[in-house]
């Protein structure tokens, strides 16, 4: 009879367990590089958005600098890093997307009504390509360099100073390598 | 100097607040007279003091001192003045020290108004209010100080984020804070009848008119906030159910259950336990909300400072203040004696109902928007929890809370027939068929749109219906009219707001019409009826923006021109970031939203053309659950120098 007045209490618990985890892992994803750094991009063959019958193969990704970007139509910081794709992507920064757990025909109405800065986006539906991306959350950009290896990832949305600072200089700096 | 003059009062107003958090707390207990009084001064000392420093980094805002690292980043010699008095409250660090403002002006109402309530009860609610404002004196200190100086001085400031540089969104956050820390009082006086085991009627009276002005300023600081995203964003939407949005929805919906709750514990001394735990949770939620967007555990797009430090503190603070005090209800819960008795037919049931329906959506709110936090714990596989995991959850739930909506109000206390209720909401029932029916024919029309109308109607039936019943067989209707109390009528326009608020909600979602394209000089296209002429953009120089102007003249179906919409696409140099300002005609049916996309080839553009029809609906609808609200608490009853435990008369 008493449990009753205990319950919040748990409830509360339970929830404190799972903002700590979030925070831990926050902290670590923050100060932790991408076990992915230095490494090849996952390979995968994923029928693109734009287009069902044509495919989306990770070997495209070499040969020159390209960012990939992790996106999806339900995701609401993708909107606020959108402007500044759209930018680089005019001043000739090549950009995959890799559109995640999304339906196919939201996604699409997305890239028209906001722009499209990819050249293509590969249609995860599934999200298996995002596991061996080790996908943390939507939006993610990964920085890739001409060995097709990936060489920086930024976490959450782009901002300015990120594009800027860290994402515009490593490209310039990666297509000067050989 | 400056500067240092509110770093220091900050600091000294720490050291009030441990004052004020214990002696008064030890007078109660030891029934200590002079300990007792003493909370008065220290709460009108501590909030000169916090005025102080908050005026002091106005100041240092006004007079462009970017020796201070917090005006450096978030000001801007060209800012316009006002924006730059907003930019205080424009980051992380300054919209605390707002928070703890708001916080300690809260702490002085209650302070002169409760000379009505025993001196044990009062310096208690005033202790606890005194040990929050020590939790985000500490905070503010030790993790996100203002008054950080930064040298050498940089010669110019970094501007304020460009998305903050707009009227609606510079009064948004105090209306907002205005409502998450009017919780702390109820929530104080729930603690303080939690110790002292004094949670009768007067409790409840007491607590009512606080948790309606929170109630009220929250409810304009979200809808403010949803107005400035739909100007601003220029994606033409309302509502995102974005991290932080849904961070300040969950404490409107438990405070909206908690303010009926409060009404069925006074007046009928039941569902205390439940009462008790909606004003813990209003508040607890309201800080929960603060952790998830200041600690980055979730990735928002308001997410402008979020540092994982930071967030370990919120957690600590939350562990702390939410723990503690559902700790302090399992203890004392028990012992709380439980009310009249009720039939299942009856107004308690149904209040109880729509109480637990709002908990629930509570609930299911706050579940999307830790999902992600879920997911990366345990792989749930694919749910996206975006627009459609919300609108599925939350529209099913809010029907039937709507059908309670309309029926409680006509219901008795205690005990109420059947056949009395129908009889009452008989002609309302077949009104609001026949609308829904009638929905259903027209161009658009579909289930959800009939039935969402049609539960509308009914409400604005049952409101109606309620008058009626008041006047009817009262002879003089004059008179009659002057006995309804001022509540009563909050009561309705209240409901009536709700009603205005769902028509809004439902027109606009499925009737809206969006065309994006591109667009050439002297292009014309038609939308909704109406035609859109593309004139061209030229480029404008605005005080700390560069612009392209866009004109686009718009004709009604019978060819007379309307508006002329002006949209812009602006570049602010400082940040180099890109804003589109929307061009709107507003209209009490219907907006007529115009943005500019991208620039094109030979002075063509893509553009964004959207007819929304009655999206100025939902925000009147707010505006009306406002006044609502502001009328219940200027009837009589609640005067808060009521004296309680004694009767009051009407």
């Amino acid at each position: 009879m008493k449990k009753q007045f205990m319950t919040p209490l748990i409830v509360f618990g339970l929830l404190v367990v799972l903002l700590v985890v979030g925070l831990i892992k926050a902290k670590y994803i923050r100060d932790v590089p991408s076990p992915l750094i230095g490494k090849a991009v996952p390979q995968f063959s994923i029928p693109t958005v734009e287009n069902q019958q044509q495919l989306f193969n990770s070997d495209e990704l070499k040969g020159q600098v390209s960012l990939v970007n992790i996106w999806a139509s339900w995701c609401v910081s993708c909107r606020a890093e959108h402007k500044l794709l759209n930018i680089m992507a005019n001043s000739g920064v090549k950009i995959y997307g890799i559109n995640y757990k999304d339906e196919l025909t939201d996604a699409r109405r997305w890239l028209s009504a906001f722009g499209n800065p990819y050249i293509k986006s590969a249609h995860d539906f599934t999200g298996r390509a995002g596991i061996d991306w080790g996908v943390y959350g939507t939006p993610e950009t990964f920085v890739i360099d001409k060995k097709g290896l990936i060489r920086y990832k930024h976490t959450g949305p782009l901002y300015q100073d990120d594009m800027e600072n860290k994402i515009l200089p490593l490209i310039k700096e990666l297509r000067a390598e050989s | 100097m400056i500067p240092e003059i509110g770093n220091f009062s900050l600091i000294i107003a720490l050291a009030v607040s441990i004052i004020l958090a214990g002696l008064p707390l030890i007078g109660a207990q030891k029934n200590n007279l002079q300990l007792m009084q003493f909370s008065r001064y220290a709460v009108v000392t501590q909030f000169f003091l916090i005025l102080v420093s908050f005026i002091a980094l106005a100041y240092s805002f006004s007079i462009d001192d970017f020796s201070v690292l917090y005006v450096a980043s978030n000001s801007n010699s060209a800012l316009p003045m006002i924006y730059k008095i907003s930019a205080v409250w424009g980051a992380h660090e300054g919209s605390l020290l707002l928070w703890l403002l708001i916080l300690s002006s809260w702490t002085m109402a209650v302070a002169f108004f409760s000379k009505g309530l025993p001196l044990s009860m009062s310096s208690r609610v005033l202790a606890v209010m005194g040990l929050i404002s020590i939790g985000f004196l500490l905070f503010i200190i030790f993790t996100s100080n203002p008054f950080e100086r930064l040298f050498p001085a940089p010669m110019d400031g970094k501007d304020l984020n460009p998305l903050l540089q707009d009227f609606g969104l510079a009064i948004h956050p105090p209306m907002l804070y205005m409502g998450y820390v009017g919780f702390s009082v109820v929530f104080s006086i729930t603690i303080a009848g939690l110790i002292s085991g004094q949670l009768d009627s007067a409790w409840a009276r007491w607590s009512r008119p606080w948790t309606v002005i929170a109630w009220l300023f929250l409810t304009l600081g979200i809808a403010l906030g949803s107005w400035w995203a739909y100007y601003e964003l220029g994606w033409g939407g309302w509502w995102f159910w974005d991290p932080v949005e849904n961070a300040s929805f969950m404490p409107w919906l438990i405070g909206t259950a908690l303010l009926h709750s409060l009404i069925v514990t006074e007046k009928r001394g039941a569902f205390k336990s439940w009462t008790v735990l909606l004003s813990l949770m209003a508040f607890s939620l309201s800080l929960l909300g603060t952790f998830l967007v200041r600690s980055g555990v979730l990735v928002s797009v308001h997410a402008f400072a979020s540092d994982p430090t930071r967030g370990s503190f919120i957690l600590a603070f939350l562990v702390l203040v939410i723990g503690g005090s559902l700790m302090l209800y399992a203890i004392r819960g028990p012992s709380m004696s439980g009310g009249g008795n009720f039939n299942l037919f009856s107004k308690d049931t149904f209040m109880l109902l729509g109480n637990i329906l709002l908990t629930v959506a509570c609930a299911m709110v706050l579940l999307g928007t830790l999902y992600p936090l879920l997911d990366q714990m345990i792989d749930l596989g694919k749910l996206s929890v975006g627009e459609p995991y919300f609108n599925a959850v939350f529209v099913p739930i809010m029907l039937p809370a709507l059908v309670i909506m309309s029926m409680a109000p006509l219901m008795r206390w205690k005990g109420d027939s059947f056949a009395n209720v129908a009889r009452k909401l008989l002609l309302p029932v077949i009104i609001a068929f026949f609308i829904g029916v009638g929905l259903l024919f027209i161009d658009k029309g579909s289930v959800m749109v009939s039935v969402s109308v049609a539960l509308a109607s009914l409400i604005f039936m049952s409101v109606i219906t309620s008058f009626i019943l008041r006047l009817r067989n009262k002879g003089n209707i004059g008179a009659a009219f002057k006995k309804i109390p001022l509540s009563f009528y909050g009561m309705n326009l209240a409901h009536t707001g709700v009603a205005i608020f769902i028509i809004g909600v439902t027109f606009t979602e499925s009737m809206s019409l969006q065309k994006d394209l591109r667009m050439e000089t002297g292009d014309t296209i038609s939308l909704g009826g109406y035609s859109f002429t593309f004139e061209g953009a030229k480029s404008r120089q605005g005080p700390n923006y560069t612009a392209f102007e866009g004109a686009v003249s718009v004709m009604n179906p019978a060819g007379e021109p309307v508006a002329i919409l002006k949209p812009q696409k602006r570049i602010y140099p400082v940040r180099g970031m890109p804003m589109t300002e929307a061009g709107i005609d507003a209209g009490l049916f219907r907006d007529l939203f115009v943005a500019l996309a991208e620039q094109l080839d030979n002075g063509a553009w893509s553009l964004r053309i959207y007819y929304k029809p009655f999206i100025r609906w939902i925000w009147l609808g707010c505006i009306f659950m406002a006044l609502g609200g502001l009328l219940a608490i200027t009837d009589r009853r609640y005067r808060f120098n009521a004296v309680p435990g004694k009767a009051v008369p009407a």
